[in-house]
């Protein structure tokens, strides 16, 4: 059974600023990022739609000790949001100094920004084909 | 079902970057494991290794076959498995397995590896494998960051301040760090205070270093064999009474849980299951503190404290020797080391030489009839294993 939204297809998209997931047709939930079945129910039935892109902080960490390759990026933050259509999203949030950031950030609105960072890569990722060269990530600004 | 039993073990030191290489450290600690049983390598009928990061660490993939053949197992099945930090767990359920079903007496388990060698950003980059590479880690996941987002998760939902929190965090390394003293195979053998742990450079928010295992090089192996041939080999039996394993999926797919580990609570009642226990039988538990947070939210799962009150464990002395149940005599990850394809092999040897009598009288608990392992890869591969004395 081919996948309803490839890796591919969902990275493209979300490079543009446009989120996509999955609306299973058998239980109503979505499924963002995608997968085979459907996160709530397990079922294949489903279509893919453009989520809003709106939701709230649940958690987050500011990270200060960085992989190899991303000493440039530390201090950043991570932030995991639960959209407005209910799945959990791991993003960046990039409209605030990491060092002012407090646990006030949980419960805040937050919605994709217009700007989509990427991971462009390291000595594992480096020109990877089915990635197009990078990997988006869910670029979050306050709502 | 045949019973299983390990009849002889073996541990490195847990050491910075290592000057062996993973087959000479598997290897030291293996025939440690036969000595001991009284075996010699030509018994052994197959072998299962955990190693996870040999391909970065020593550009060396399919080592169990080098392994096998270096130790005089020539041509025996090798087999090698890789769940992040519980490898050498996932490794030890199947020896078992493999053993309690008849189709072998005797087999050799245990892990390696040699994280500390690759240096910080090598080793942070490796582990970060662990998470989804396509879905979370191009947003900067690393471990210490998943955990540090559990930590924050757990302040908000069981609504403890986080000040309290970081406070309780800070007992678990102050209790790892207490014990870890007298291990002769830890990787840290000194103690520090919660005030060390509080000044420590951030990691990851609210992570600081002391909240933070180390990256580790070392190995752990034992001798399984079914309860007949067991019996021959050794006065002191260990039995594996029970086992567990589980999986999860992606960070943001555990959301109807987290902070909870949902796969801890599956592959747990499977183990308790089988060996007819529950929570409150176990004397003492190797648990999977590979950070500060990682401890309070495991007991919590593992049935020894209610949902949102781990931390309290510590604060009151039920998770120390002649607690309610004593956790991590060994220094557990964060003062032992944390080596990850070895270290659920540790776990269960640590278990037996406190069983025995054998630990350290700094860190020896009185008369531990059963033992709980519990070992965490990943952002959700479990495996438990509860461990009974034989005689
Ligand atoms: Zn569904």
């Amino acid at each position: 059974m081919e996948y309803k939204l490839t890796f591919k297809e969902y990275n493209k998209s979300l490079k543009k600023g446009k989120l996509l997931g999955l609306k299973c047709n058998d239980c109503g939930n979505y499924t963002c990022p995608p997968k085979m079945a459907c996160q709530e129910c397990g079922s294949t039935n489903m279509d893919v739609e453009q989520l809003k892109g709106s939701g709230k902080v649940v958690t987050f960490t500011v990270s200060f000790v960085p992989a190899e390759g991303r000493d440039a990026e530390v201090p950043y933050t991570v932030v995991m949001v639960e959209l407005d259509e209910g799945p959990w999203l791991l993003g960046n949030l990039t409209d605030i100094d990491p060092n002012k950031v407090t646990v006030d950030l949980i419960g805040k609105p937050v919605q994709l920004g217009s700007k989509m960072k990427a991971l462009p890569g390291d000595v594992y990722m480096m020109g990877d084909k089915e990635a197009e060269g990078a990997f988006a990530r869910p670029t979050f600004v306050f709502a | 079902m045949r019973k299983v039993a390990i009849a002889g073990v073996g541990h490195t030191p847990f050491t910075f970057a290592a000057e062996k290489s993973s087959v000479e450290l598997f290897n030291e600690a293996a025939m440690d494991a036969i000595i001991e049983s009284g075996i010699s390598a030509k018994d052994i009928q197959a072998l299962y290794v955990g190693n996870v990061l040999g391909d970065f660490s020593e550009a060396q993939i399919m080592i169990q076959s080098y392994i096998a053949d270096d130790l005089g197992a020539t041509n025996i099945p090798a087999t090698r498995y890789e769940g992040a930090c519980a490898s050498a767990s996932l490794a030890i359920r199947d020896a078992f397995m493999w053993v309690a079903s008849g189709f072998y007496d005797i087999v050799l388990v245990g892990g390696v590896e040699t994280s500390a060698k690759m240096g910080t950003p090598l080793a942070t980059r490796t582990f970060a494998m662990a998470h989804d590479s396509h879905y979370e880690y191009p947003a900067g996941l690393t471990f210490p960051g998943l955990f540090a987002m559990l930590a924050h998760l757990y302040t908000a939902k069981y609504d403890v301040p986080l000040e309290k929190l970081k406070e309780q965090m800070a007992m678990v390394t102050v209790q790892s760090h207490k014990y870890g003293v007298h291990n002769k195979y830890a990787q840290f053998q000194k103690e520090i205070t919660v005030e060390d742990v509080l000044k420590s450079f951030m990691v990851c928010s609210p992570l600081q270093l002391y909240d933070c295992c180390p990256f580790s090089d070392g190995a752990a192996a034992m001798v399984l064999a079914s309860e007949d041939v067991a019996k021959k080999l050794t006065k002191k039996p260990v039995y594996i009474a029970g086992v567990g394993q589980s999986s999860s999926g992606k960070l943001s797919a555990q959301k109807d849980y987290a902070p909870r580990i949902r796969a801890r609570e599956v592959s747990v009642k499977q183990a308790y299951d089988m060996a007819g226990i529950g929570p409150d039988d176990v004397d003492l538990c190797e648990l999977h503190d590979c950070f500060s947070i990682a401890s309070i939210i495991a007991v919590e799962s593992l049935g020894f404290a209610e949902f949102g009150k781990g931390g309290e464990m510590w604060e009151t002395g039920q998770a120390d020797r002649g607690g309610k149940v004593a956790i991590n005599m060994s220094g557990g990850l964060k003062s032992k080391g944390h080596p990850i394809g070895a270290t659920g092999a540790s776990q269960a040897v640590d278990i037996v030489h406190q069983m025995r009598g054998e630990a350290e009288p700094g860190r020896q608990v009185e008369d531990v009839k059963i033992g709980l392992t519990d070992t965490l890869g990943g952002d959700g591969v479990l495996c438990n294993m509860v461990l009974k004395r034989g005689w």
